[in-house]
């Protein structure tokens, strides 16, 4: 085991991504992860890695693109504008097939939003994001720690399955400083004989997702299709807290929003509410059949996130409506309380109408005026 | 009996699909054979951009990426700076490189980065079907400019040899052009320092070479190369525009 240091969220995944082995850095600043390549600026030369900060994001994840296809562990961060610009490249890396891992600082939107966190971004990263029929394995850390051991794994599922995996954060997991405990681990070292090393000893290889021949493309996307499906069965992960089994109220909520409603669990558990938390950590693939099987005896759902409702039709696909779901959330990089959490969670198992987004914003507006 | 003619194994021996009179041809074939007579075949990797010469990584016989519209100098630029020990090239068109590609262009060669870009500029979007590209000459009619390019509507053509000299960075920065035998010999001796530049790690390299494209300028092969010497080399100027401060590549060292 390793020693405990204290470390920021950001500077957490850029050491992380070092122990995992990735050998260099293309990024772009923009708040608010620009700590990483700041961290990764003087940190990856020591020990030997390349840090480079491109002239865009554009720029940024076409370099990660050329240093993919050379066969080596690269990965870059950045925030939700950011990755906007990346959805070329991401969609260019899923169809030639090559491994990376991207990191998503997600703020407030649309547009330039704001700098705050937010969750806004769920359908862009677990859809695809990009053009053309592709998805990126989708991994969701509640804590610094857990940001750390998943960008670790990113890079293992990323070579396994050659392709881009996405590490989805906000603003409070990136800026908290929290103590680190890198595992040791045994990364696994994958050999990428079709990565352009030089054709020495061995016919041309060839990175490339241009099939102009439409059997050829259409076998293509099957294959493609293939992976996915394996993914689908093989990453899922979630993590369930406070009670199970029969249930008042399920909260579902991921990332920074899961820790809140932690708080809130135990709060209302305390005064005697069966109250469980079902946290999905892989957005994509979407744990569906775990969040089946936790509901199973709930009364009903909560869902909750920093966006004006993108999970939620995940949650009620899982449930395939045999439990009903409401959708509490605050957005524009507001975080919710868990005392916000219990009351509306109050609210649900009394069966009082459940505010929508508008008329809660409104109440706290005119209490607070 | 003597053998005065063979292929060059810079180059896979398939057919082609460009256009009869193209000059992508010839211009991939003294890429390939500047590769083979350097000796770095095995340790060569080529970018394709997307234009008429997307599918060149079915013709050179090295390892290949096929780069996004304009990309190719990002992922030269990823390549190069993970394994420096590799021979980086792309290879791109007008619309690519000198269009939606001028920030990674302008940007690579500021960050003066190890690599040689090949640089085929014929003044129009060939595959697209002959739309005006940001390098068509003032008055050329395209599918896109059917009444002639009106530089008071969309400006000059651009020169990106000259924009790329007013960098301070060292680079090599040369144009040439394919449209007769003498031309070919100069192009090829360019292509061959340009890759000598990177070999001995000196500085970015960058051979404008001007192209012809019968099919979409609806000239004849002959004609096409008339029109390219008396209006493009005009406003084209052909040489070195930019070496860099420390002296010439050393012609010994890479020779076989």
């Amino acid at each position: 085991m390793g020693e405990k240091k204290l470390l920021k969220g950001c500077e957490a995944i850029g050491e992380a991504a070092i122990q995992a082995g990735a050998k260099a850095f293309f990024g772009y600043p923009i708040t608010p992860q620009s700590e990483v390549p700041e961290y990764l600026s003087k940190r990856l030369p020591e020990v030997g890695g390349v840090f480079l900060q491109a002239e865009s994001e554009v720029a940024a994840s076409n370099m990660l693109y050329g240093a993919a296809g050379a066969g080596v562990r690269i990965f870059t961060t950045t925030s939700s504008p950011g990755y906007s610009l990346m959805q070329e490249a991401v969609s260019y890396m899923a169809g030639s097939e090559l491994p990376c891992v991207i990191v998503n600082i997600v703020r407030g939107g649309p547009g330039l939003g704001g700098i705050l966190p937010g969750q806004g971004d769920y359908k862009q990263a677990t859809r695809g994001g990009g053009h053309g029929d592709y998805r990126t394995p989708v991994l969701a850390p509640s804590t610094v720690q857990e940001a750390a051991d998943l960008m670790i794994d990113a890079f293992d599922i990323a070579d396994k399955y050659r392709n881009p995996v996405l590490v989805l954060g906000d603003g409070l997991i990136g800026q908290m400083m929290e103590p680190v405990e890198f595992k040791q681990r045994s990364t696994q070292v994958v050999e990428k004989p079709w990565a352009t090393t030089g054709a020495k000893g061995r016919p041309p290889n060839i990175v490339n997702s241009l099939y102009l021949d439409a059997p050829t493309l259409e076998r293509h996307n099957i294959k493609l299709k293939a992976k996915y499906d394996a993914i689908e069965k093989d990453e899922r992960r979630w993590e369930e807290y406070g009670n199970t089994g029969k249930l008042d109220i399920l909260l579902v909520a991921y990332g920074t929003v899961a820790r809140v409603c932690k708080t809130a669990v135990d709060e209302m558990t305390k005064q005697g509410i069966r109250v469980g938390l079902f946290r999905p950590i892989s957005l994509y693939p979407f744990p569906d059949a775990e969040l089946r099987s936790a509901a199973r005896q709930a009364k009903a759902i909560l869902d909750i996130e920093l966006s004006t409702g993108q999970m939620i039709d995940d949650v009620k696909a899982a449930v395939e409506g045999r439990v009903p779901v409401h959708y509490y959330g605050r957005v524009g990089g507001i975080v919710c309380t868990p005392e916000e959490v219990a009351f509306h969670a109050g609210r649900v198992i009394k069966g009082e109408q459940v505010y929508t987004i508008g008329e809660y914003a409104g109440l706290v507006t005119a209490l607070t005026a | 009996m003597e053998l005065v003619f063979k292929n060059t194994t810079g180059l896979v021996s398939v057919p082609r699909h460009y256009c009869p009179g193209c000059t992508h041809g010839v211009i991939h074939r003294m890429v390939a054979e500047v590769i083979e007579e350097l000796g770095v075949r095995e340790s060569a990797v080529g970018i394709s951009p997307v234009g008429c010469s997307v599918i060149a990584y079915n013709y050179f016989n090295c390892d290949m990426q096929q780069a996004a519209h304009g990309r190719a100098p990002a992922l030269a630029t990823g390549i190069k700076r993970v394994r420096p020990d590799l021979t980086v090239f792309t290879y791109q068109g007008d619309g690519d490189l000198a269009s939606i590609g001028t920030a990674e262009t302008v940007q690579a060669a500021n960050r003066g980065e190890k690599v040689t870009v090949i640089f085929v500029n014929n003044a129009i979007y060939g595959m697209t079907g002959g739309q005006m590209a940001p390098t068509t000459m003032p008055g050329q009619v395209t599918t896109t400019s059917p009444a002639g390019r009106d530089v008071n509507h969309c400006g000059y053509p651009i020169r990106v040899v000259e924009l790329l000299a007013t960098l301070r960075t060292p680079a090599y920065l040369v144009r040439v052009s394919a449209h007769d035998e003498v031309h070919l010999v100069q192009a090829k001796q360019a292509i061959r320092k340009a890759f000598r530049y990177q070999l001995e790690g000196r500085c970015f390299s960058f051979v404008e070479v001007l192209s012809i494209c019968p099919t979409n300028w609806g000239l004849s092969p002959a004609e096409a190369s008339q029109w390219l010497a008396n209006t493009m080399i005009p406003y084209y100027p052909l040489g070195e525009i930019k070496t860099p401060d420390d002296g010439p590549v050393t012609e010994a060292h890479h020779a076989q």
